[in-house]
């Protein structure tokens, strides 16, 4: 029957229907690029998933030529020629013969070619890595990360158990919230393995871009995340329980209003205080991508002195004080304010320091400020945001006390440790760069706003001033910097610990 | 053979010319039929016809010369008929260019969309969208342009307690990635010298 279907199928072929093979279309590739994702439609012809020449001429800018000797296709790019020839299982790269799954077929004016012709033929004369991943029906050019991704419902419970796993090893961000589970995955776009189903308190699973969005019941309570690491996946449990049994006061945890964080943890009362105060600290360059902050007079951008400042701050308090820091970024993207946050908010930071460079309409104005969160007069002051506290147990034993704090103020209960934090950077900074005129301000800055933790913005020179705007793009200037940011942490751990 | 082209060509010339001219009246009579300059040369528009026209004095804040600090300037602003209107004359002054001696706080080009007071007196100020592309950035470039904001409509109109700035009738977290702007803010006198 197969057989018959088949050679039916190849007679028509070559009557040169091009209609034909539209019947048994197999839904497309996805080409992904540096620009983005295309389809990349394919074609069944004798059992055999192919795609069509003029498709890659179009989509990767190949140049196609009839090779009238060999009775063959040459496609060329950049100089570099691969040689299909019609009824052989093979191609010719420049010069060396690579064989294939199945020979190139013609179909009237058109050729097609089997898969894996993609990375074994065309790869090779192509400037850039051509990958195909069959399960997921991708096509990969280029060296972008496309991290395999897989969700699972371990268990429907409740408390239901979900897991993320990404391979290879990706940072992911996870923001858990009231309903639902966001997962941002560092990465340019992802290679999702079926998603599952609803089940205990998961409604939905899906993808949008490179975040992973898990709808949770109505019934669920807040989730409760767990690393699991290993050598090369990254992964990350969650369990979801239904909203009475993670709550004790009034109210439930799965029915808090828009706007409300997950709940803040602080060490139970009667656990000693931990032994180094600030254990993890989130340094944030100012800017990035698109946003490219402000632009000094010699055209050095804000958003490239901020990352630079701010790798060698982290590599100064790794080493120097074992400290583990995390960037909200590490190249030049577009960061939104709501996910630096969320970064420090997400891993429990116990300090955040935003890097920025200053302006002003005078070229005169110079030198180093620090601004912390100026409260409206109608916020209540620390402690006084936070509801009741209740206590959750802890899946390793013992129990945890936690507070609702509004996200948009959770700085107030952190005033004195940002107060404290800003004056040990003022006179840190003082001794290794010029100061400006209002040293310590406070203002409504917006990154700091929703921050569970001590926090604040330093803005390190005016790059509007054409000496400063030198002087912060030299060594000395960055390295000085970086010393008075680790001479202040260094400081705050010794005063948080001696406060205690 | 020539002739009925050359006829067409010289009717399609004329009605060309004929709609340039239309359209250079029309643009020419919408130009000079504007109340009030959005932009550049109010300043003198207003100083001409101080004389003529009712004004009020009102402080409107700037950059001073070192760039330091905000400094209130007392300047002549025609009178209006109620606290919007009013408002809508303070801020097209801010947004023209600053007096000698001084460096406007808002970015050179942002033309006012829009003003109004509510009842409960909040004020709302929405600009066009280059207060956010043209700002130079930095905290404190910032604060001098939400603080300058804020108190030329809070100084002059005593009714009003707090100022919502909005960018294109929209809500904008910042102008340039810095000073909170979800929420109306109430007059700063951090920074006024």
């Amino acid at each position: 029957m197969r057989t018959t279907l088949a050679a039916a199928l190849t007679t028509a072929l070559l009557l040169g229907s091009l209609l034909l093979a539209q019947g048994t279309t197999p839904p497309p590739l996805t080409l992904i690029t540096a620009q983005g994702r295309r389809p990349l439609p394919t074609t069944m012809i004798r059992g055999q998933e192919m795609v069509a020449t003029d498709d890659l001429v179009s989509l990767l800018q190949v140049a196609a030529r009839e090779d009238t000797t060999a009775g063959g296709i040459a496609l060329s790019y950049k100089g570099k020629t691969v040689v299909v020839s019609p009824d052989q299982p093979m191609v010719s790269v420049a010069g060396r013969l690579v064989p294939l799954q199945s020979p190139a077929i013609r179909n009237g004016r058109r050729w097609f070619v089997s898969l894996d012709f993609l990375p074994r033929g065309l790869s090779p004369i192509y400037d850039a890595r051509i990958e195909l991943r069959r399960p997921s029906r991708l096509v990969i050019v280029g060296d972008l990360r496309v991290p395999r991704v897989t969700v699972r419902l371990d268990s429907a419970g409740p408390p239901t158990r979900l897991s993320i796993e990404a391979s290879p090893s990706t940072l992911i961000t996870p923001m858990v919230e009231s309903g639902r589970i966001v997962l941002r995955l560092e990465a340019d776009a992802l290679d999702v393995a079926p998603l599952p189903q609803a089940g205990g308190l998961l409604e939905q699973a899906r993808t949008e871009g490179t975040t992973v969005v898990l709808t949770l019941s109505p019934r669920a309570g807040l989730a409760r995340a767990a690393q699991a690491s290993g050598t090369d996946v990254s992964r990350l449990n969650f369990d979801v329980p239904l909203a009475g049994q993670t709550d004790s006061a009034a109210t439930p945890a799965g029915a808090l209003p828009a706007g409300v964080t997950p709940p803040t943890t602080t060490e139970a009362p009667q656990l000693p205080p931990s032994p180094s105060g600030a254990r993890l600290i989130v340094l944030d360059p100012g800017h990035g991508g698109a946003d490219t902050g402000a632009t000094g007079p010699s055209g050095v951008q804000e958003k490239a002195l901020t990352l630079e400042i701010a790798r060698r701050v982290k590599t100064l308090l790794e080493s120097r004080l074992g400290m583990r820091v995390l960037l909200t970024r590490d190249d030049d993207r577009n960061v939104s304010l709501d996910e630096r946050t969320a970064v420090a908010n997400n891993n429990k930071a116990n300090l955040f320091v935003s890097l920025h460079l200053n302006t002003s309409p005078s070229p005169l104005m110079s030198g180093a400020e620090i601004y912390q969160l100026r409260l409206e007069r109608e916020t209540p002051g620390r402690r006084g945001t936070a509801s009741e506290p209740f206590t959750l147990p802890l899946t390793t034993g013992g129990t945890r006390t936690v507070a609702l704090v509004p996200w948009n103020l959770a700085q107030a209960r952190h005033r004195e440790d940002s107060t404290l934090l800003a004056n040990l950077l003022e006179s840190s900074l003082r001794a290794q760069v010029p100061m400006g005129l209002r040293p310590i301000q406070e203002a409504p800055m917006r990154v700091l706003a929703g921050l569970d933790m001590a926090a604040v913005v330093v803005e390190l020179a005016y790059l509007s001033n054409p000496e400063q705007d030198t002087a912060s793009q030299s060594d000395d200037f960055q390295n000085k910097a970086a010393q008075a940011i680790l001479e202040a942490v260094s400081a705050y751990r010794a005063a948080w610990r001696g406060g205690q | 053979m020539l002739q009925p082209r050359q006829v067409a060509l010289g009717l399609a010339a004329t009605l060309g010319m004929a709609l340039i001219a239309l359209a250079v009246s029309i643009g020419l009579e919408r130009l000079f039929s504007t109340p009030v300059p959005e932009a550049a040369d109010a300043v003198e528009f207003a100083g001409a016809t101080a004389s003529d026209v009712a004004h009020i004095n009102a402080t409107l804040f700037y950059v001073s010369e070192d760039g330091q600090a905000l400094v209130g300037v007392r300047r002549e602003v025609p009178l209006a008929e109620g606290r919007i209107e009013q408002g809508r004359q303070i801020l097209r002054l801010a947004l023209t260019p600053p007096p000698r001696g001084y460096s406007s706080p808002i970015p050179r080009g942002t033309t006012l969309r829009g003003f109004y007071v509510t009842d409960r007196g909040d004020a709302f100020i929405d600009l066009s969208q280059h207060a956010t592309s043209g700002h130079p950035g930095g905290s404190f470039a910032e604060m001098l342009t939400v603080s300058a904001l804020v108190n030329d409509v809070t100084a002059n109109l005593p009714a009003v307690q707090r100022v919502q700035i909005l960018i294109e009738g929209q809500h904008v977290d910042t102008l340039a990635g810095h000073v909170d702007l979800r929420r109306p803010l109430t007059r700063d006198t951090s920074l006024v010298r």
